[in-house]
């Protein structure tokens, strides 16, 4: 499908939420510093595919996965993973940004500081280095004592996606991440995506199919928990090969 | 269906249609330069030279609708497509509404002299444009890239036929250089046509592309 390198793939995965079959046999390779982003009408399972990828479903009861996701080829889904280094390599941001009720600078150190990191300097580093990255800095570079709660809902994601990276992470999941944004505040975070890209692979689902169109290089649309179709954006958004894809975001239904 | 997509469907037909009226127009103004030059009718040429006015404002109208409907509907994959197909498709036919003009602008320069020769050639490409112009409108109502492909098949009849009517007009002028001046508007004639040609498969071009996403080219 693409002669880029896969940062992580998943091999014929299904998830059952209890009786209920969420994703069919999805087969599918993450290319590695790009955007990928996951389509698909309400209910597809799309931000269930995306859960998979830092084990976010072993938190909903009842959950079971069949089939394999890798990450830099070595599996997941094993006994011997520790979720929580897998976790930190692959980090999330939700849909509603969910800053700490704590200062700016405390939700970015927050992670660091877990993982053993004490040194006030060393911190004060990771803090506005990740700030800078999520182009966050110049706007709150003298806020960082305040309340992240005070901060606009467009800095609040940022703030989100700051927190992410201060734990160093290889992929970022964004499960509709601009939802709750204006415009504005949605093409910062897409700026920032592009930026991003360069030191990391990151995987978006959206609802907005001109989001995804704008911001990722790959898309993956889902329907009812089957893959349909994955390709480069440019192509499934000009010329899709499957009738579902292209009535789906054509608006003919969905 | 949605509401939204009911309009963006309306969008396209509407301007579908007004692509068929212009290609109408645009027909028309190719097919009367032969009446036009076979009886030196400077009225007619004249009427010709103020139809690509018509033309072009319906080019415009065409565009700004086009361009409307892809900030308003930002439509995708097969509309997307289509909405790029008609705006290219009407480059092109207003291409060939200027050609025609100036088809009937050389026929002003030599329409108070008797022709050099009876035309052949030239109506017979002119007859062969048009019914691939036809056949390149049909094929873009329908959506049918086969028909599409056919027609721009037929491109190699006309450069067949421009290369006999400059042969036999070179030699006119070579035995009789005061040949020259009739001669040269009807070489340029044929020139033009040609190019009709290759804009006509120009729309079949688009017409595939609309149908498959794939661009081709086909004026070999």
């Amino acid at each position: 499908m693409t002669s880029i390198a896969a940062k992580m793939r998943t091999e014929s995965v299904s998830l059952f939420y209890g009786k209920n079959q969420a994703l069919k046999q999805v087969t599918l390779s993450i290319p590695r510093n790009q955007i990928t982003a996951i389509i698909g009408p309400s209910g597809c399972g799309k931000s269930s595919f995306l859960r998979l990828f830092n084990r976010m479903n072993d938190l909903i009861p009842s959950t079971k996965v069949e089939g394999q996701v890798y990450l830099e080829e070595q599996p997941i889904y094993n006994a011997r993973i520790d979720v929580v280094e897998l976790r930190k390599k692959v980090g999330m941001v939700f849909q509603k940004p969910n800053p700490f009720p704590m200062s700016v600078f405390d939700n970015v150190a927050y992670g660091p500081r877990v993982h053993g990191i004490k040194d006030r300097v060393h911190l004060e580093e990771i803090v506005e280095r990740c700030l800078k990255q999520a182009a966050l800095w110049d706007e709150i570079k003298d806020k960082l004592k305040t309340s992240a709660l005070s901060l606009s809902g467009g800095q609040q994601q940022r703030l989100c996606i700051a927190r992410v990276l201060a734990v160093e992470p290889e992929v970022i999941l964004l499960d509709e991440p601009c939802s709750s944004l204006d415009p504005i505040s949605t093409m910062r975070i897409e700026d920032l995506m592009q930026e991003l890209k360069r030191g990391y692979t990151l995987i978006i689902v959206t609802h907005n199919m001109q989001q995804a169109a704008r911001a990722s290089d790959f898309t993956a649309f889902l329907l009812a928990g089957e893959l349909i179709e994955f390709g480069p954006t440019k192509e499934l958004f000009t010329a899709p090969r499957d009738s579902r894809t292209e009535g789906y975001i054509t608006g003919r239904w969905g | 269906m949605s509401a939204v997509r009911r309009t963006l469907e309306a969008d396209i037909k509407e301007l579908e249609e007004m692509v068929l009226q212009m290609g109408s127009k645009v027909r028309e103004s190719l097919r009367l330069t032969v009446k036009a030059l076979k009886e030196r009718d400077k009225d007619l040429m004249n009427w010709i030279i103020k139809n690509d006015d018509v033309i072009d404002e319906l080019a415009r109208q065409i565009d700004q609708k086009a361009v409307a409907t892809i900030a308003t509907q930002q439509p995708m994959a097969g509309d997307l497509r289509v909405l790029i197909g008609i705006i290219r498709t009407i480059t092109d036919l207003e291409r060939i509404g200027d050609l025609s003009e100036s088809v009937a602008k050389e026929g002003l320069k030599i329409a108070d002299q008797p022709l050099l020769k009876p035309l052949i050639d030239i109506p017979r490409m002119v007859e062969i444009i048009n019914g691939m112009l036809e056949d390149a409108l049909q094929a873009f109502m329908l959506r049918d890239a086969n028909r599409a492909e056919k027609m721009c098949l037929r491109d190699d009849e006309i450069d067949g036929l421009r290369d006999q009517v400059q042969r036999e007009l070179l030699t006119y002028m070579i035995e009789d250089p005061k040949t020259i001046t009739r001669a040269t508007p009807l070489l340029v004639i044929s020139l033009f046509l040609e190019r009709a040609g290759d804009h006509t498969t120009n729309i079949g071009e688009h017409v595939i592309y609309m149908v498959t996403g794939e661009v081709k080219d086909l004026n070999i």
